[in-house]
């Protein structure tokens, strides 16, 4: 969905010749792989009060799709926010016109959320919202979403979106997509498939299946391409795909490890493990349009993991070259000396960097278990974040306040979130099997 | 959103196994099916023109198509297990190793795939490296021991491969191992070689 504020215009979001794609989409997806479910495990002592009233329908191009209600699931999943129960709310207004700011106040409410849904002559549908403090009566944001139909689950995320960035002062990422791999039946008969859905667990498609292992699925900075490793062949192979129409390439199928891809930020590279027949896995820089092959690291110890540096000029990598895996950054133009960047503890993978380039994530052996953890890049401090015993693959939210991981209960992997500040927690679980290896997708455009 | 639309296809072919339907729709679909999935990939890199996928002596991999292979004493075992954050062969994983070089020395025509595996306690691609090195360990074994640098195929599937589903100590031992897989001999079509 396009957004309109008094100073853009209206963008189509998508062309109209997939919009009845979407809509038919939007539903059965959902029932193909409702893969993911979501609790609350952990959230702020005193999360903002909020009421997000029912906005008013436009049936049947809305599909009976309640907007307020994704949107209340998005904040109060944040851990930020309480909503009002719907039973609780004093009336039903749908403009910012029609909300009495004394009666919200009094039901505990500091915010009020009021909004419609319209049918445009195009046949789009807009979606238009108001948020009203409720102290002093002021209209605090409005703003208009447009698109097809069967977008509007993603138009309801844009707006979590723009309520959660007017409050908190930092861009939500309720409109962005995860990356995931499944893993069903009893070993060794294994079931591998690789899903990508919304950052709220719905919508889930299959993006590859196989009884070989999938691993390592990562982002193109554009969010249009996934690049990973099966196995398929049996052996390991990096692949590029484009998640729209399923449509992918084979780039890396070597001898040996081929693995932990990872694109430049420019989208032209990716950086990727190659071990070779000999068996001494090093870094290396695949250029995806002349195939070019740079090789970054060498050092017969296991180098692995790299993680571009937001401005490209760097790596960051995993090498046990000093005995224990340790997180190293090297100049990603080749030829230069690692600088070692971890000192804490003797186990310390699988390096990921907030966009911002401040804070490095990575696993670390905490006390026997491993569990995920964020150090400050400039002054090395490192906090513990996550809880667990066999916690991995740390991924950021493209706004850095929130980290997506993989757990172990039980005998189960299931996802989960933690923010950034350690405050808030998710649980994301699949209805069977186990769900891991997550990547978070970039901010959508 | 067209890979919607081909959930939607998926969903109308309930009963169809779900790879078909993926690969039934879209222009340039994903092929997954594992039993044709090596003749896919290397589909896939010509496609593209791209023999840079298989620089550095991927070409030479050959089928990977597997056969029983020898059964005679020591050569029925194929797992070789290894201590806790070591790649070294031990006890009974020497012996193995070395009837099955015995049998590679002599039968040059024969093939196998060392799969190295690792428990499931830390980051996976790191545990790819580690089961690399387990790997490599046994083909180094095997290649002293005279086994042509042909007959082997390498490769790690970290954590990814558990052969015991449990999460303790017990089941761990028996995750930390070298598969030896034997495959059809190179240049003739899936037959078992004698022993």
């Amino acid at each position: 969905m396009s957004t309109r504020t008094p100073t853009t215009g209206t963008r189509a979001w998508l062309p109209l010749a997939l919009l009845l794609a979407a809509v038919i989409g939007a539903v059965s997806a959902r029932a193909a792989y409702a893969a993911l479910q979501i609790e609350i495990t952990s959230g702020v002592r005193d999360p903002i009060p909020i009421a997000i009233v029912p906005f008013a329908p436009a049936a049947p191009a809305d599909g009976g799709l309640d907007v307020a209600g994704v949107v209340q699931h998005d904040l109060e999943g944040s851990g930020r926010f309480k909503a009002l129960p719907r039973a609780r709310m004093p009336a039903t207004p749908t403009r910012a016109e029609a909300v009495s700011a004394a009666d919200w106040k009094g039901a505990g409410s500091d915010y009020v959320v009021v909004g419609r849904l319209a049918t445009l002559d195009n046949g789009a549908l807009a979606v238009d919202f108001d948020l009203v403090n409720t102290l002093t009566g002021a209209k605090l944001a409005t703003q208009r979403f447009t698109g097809p139909p069967g977008a509007l689950r993603n138009a309801a995320h844009r707006v979590s979106d723009a309520i959660y960035q007017k409050i908190l002062g930092v861009r939500g990422a309720f409109a962005t997509r995860i990356a995931y791999v499944t893993v069903d039946g009893v070993a060794p008969a294994l079931r591998y498939q690789l899903l990508v859905a919304d950052a709220d667990g719905e919508n889930a498609h299959l993006i590859l299946d196989s009884r070989y292992p999938i691993m390592s699925p990562a982002w193109s900075p554009d969010g249009q391409w996934l690049a990973y490793v099966s196995f398929e062949s049996k052996l390991s192979g990096v692949y590029v795909q484009l998640v729209r129409t399923g449509e992918r390439r084979l780039v890396s199928a070597r001898a040996g490890i081929n693995g932990a891809p990872a694109w430049s930020p420019d989208g032209k590279k990716l950086a990727l493990t190659l071990g070779g027949s000999n068996g001494n896995p090093d870094i290396y820089i695949l250029d995806l349009a002349t195939q070019n092959l740079t090789r970054i690291t060498d050092d017969p110890a296991i180098d692995t993991e790299p993680e571009w540096a937001p401005d490209g000029h760097s790596l960051y990598f995993t090498s046990d070259r000093a005995g224990s895996p340790q997180i190293y950054e090297i100049s990603a133009s080749g030829g230069g000396r690692p600088k070692r960047i971890t000192f804490e503890g003797n186990y310390n993978a699988r390096p990921r960097v907030s966009a911002d380039g401040t804070q490095l994530a990575m696993v670390t052996l905490d006390g026997g278990n491993y569990r995920i953890a964020v150090q400050d890049l400039a002054s090395g401090s490192v906090r513990v974040l996550s809880h667990g015993r066999l916690d991995e693959s740390p991924s950021f939210a493209p706004n850095g306040a929130t980290l997506l991981y993989s757990q172990r209960e039980g005998s189960r992997g299931s996802l989960a979130t933690i923010s950034v500040d350690g405050l808030t927690g998710l649980r994301l679980k699949v209805q069977q099997g186990a769900v891991g290896e997550p990547a978070w997708g970039p901010f959508g455009t | 959103m067209a890979q919607q639309a081909c959930t939607h296809k998926l969903l109308a072919s309930l009963g169809m196994a779900a790879m078909l339907a993926v690969a039934g729709c879209g222009s340039t679909p994903p092929k997954p099916p594992p039993a044709a999935a090596a003749t896919d990939a290397n589909a896939a890199a010509q496609s593209a023109g791209d023999n840079a996928a298989n620089a550095g002596g991927g070409a030479g991999l050959g089928s990977q198509e597997e056969t029983a292979g020898p059964q005679a004493g020591l050569l029925a075992t194929r797992i070789v297990y290894f201590d806790f954050d070591s790649a070294v062969i031990q006890g009974k994983g020497v012996d193995i190793v070395a009837a099955h070089a015995k049998y590679l020395a002599a039968n040059p025509q024969a093939r196998v795939r060392l799969e190295g595996n690792t428990d499931e306690r830390g980051s996976r691609e790191y545990n790819i490296g580690l089961g690399d090195r387990r790997a490599q360990s046994v083909r180094r074994a095997l290649l002293l021991q005279g086994v042509a640098e042909g007959q082997l195929t390498t490769v790690s599937y970290g954590e990814e491969r558990p052969a015991d589903p449990g999460h303790d100590e017990q089941a761990w031992a028996k995750n930390r191992r070298v598969e030896i897989v034997y495959l059809t001999p190179a240049g003739q079509p899936a037959a078992p070689a004698k022993p």
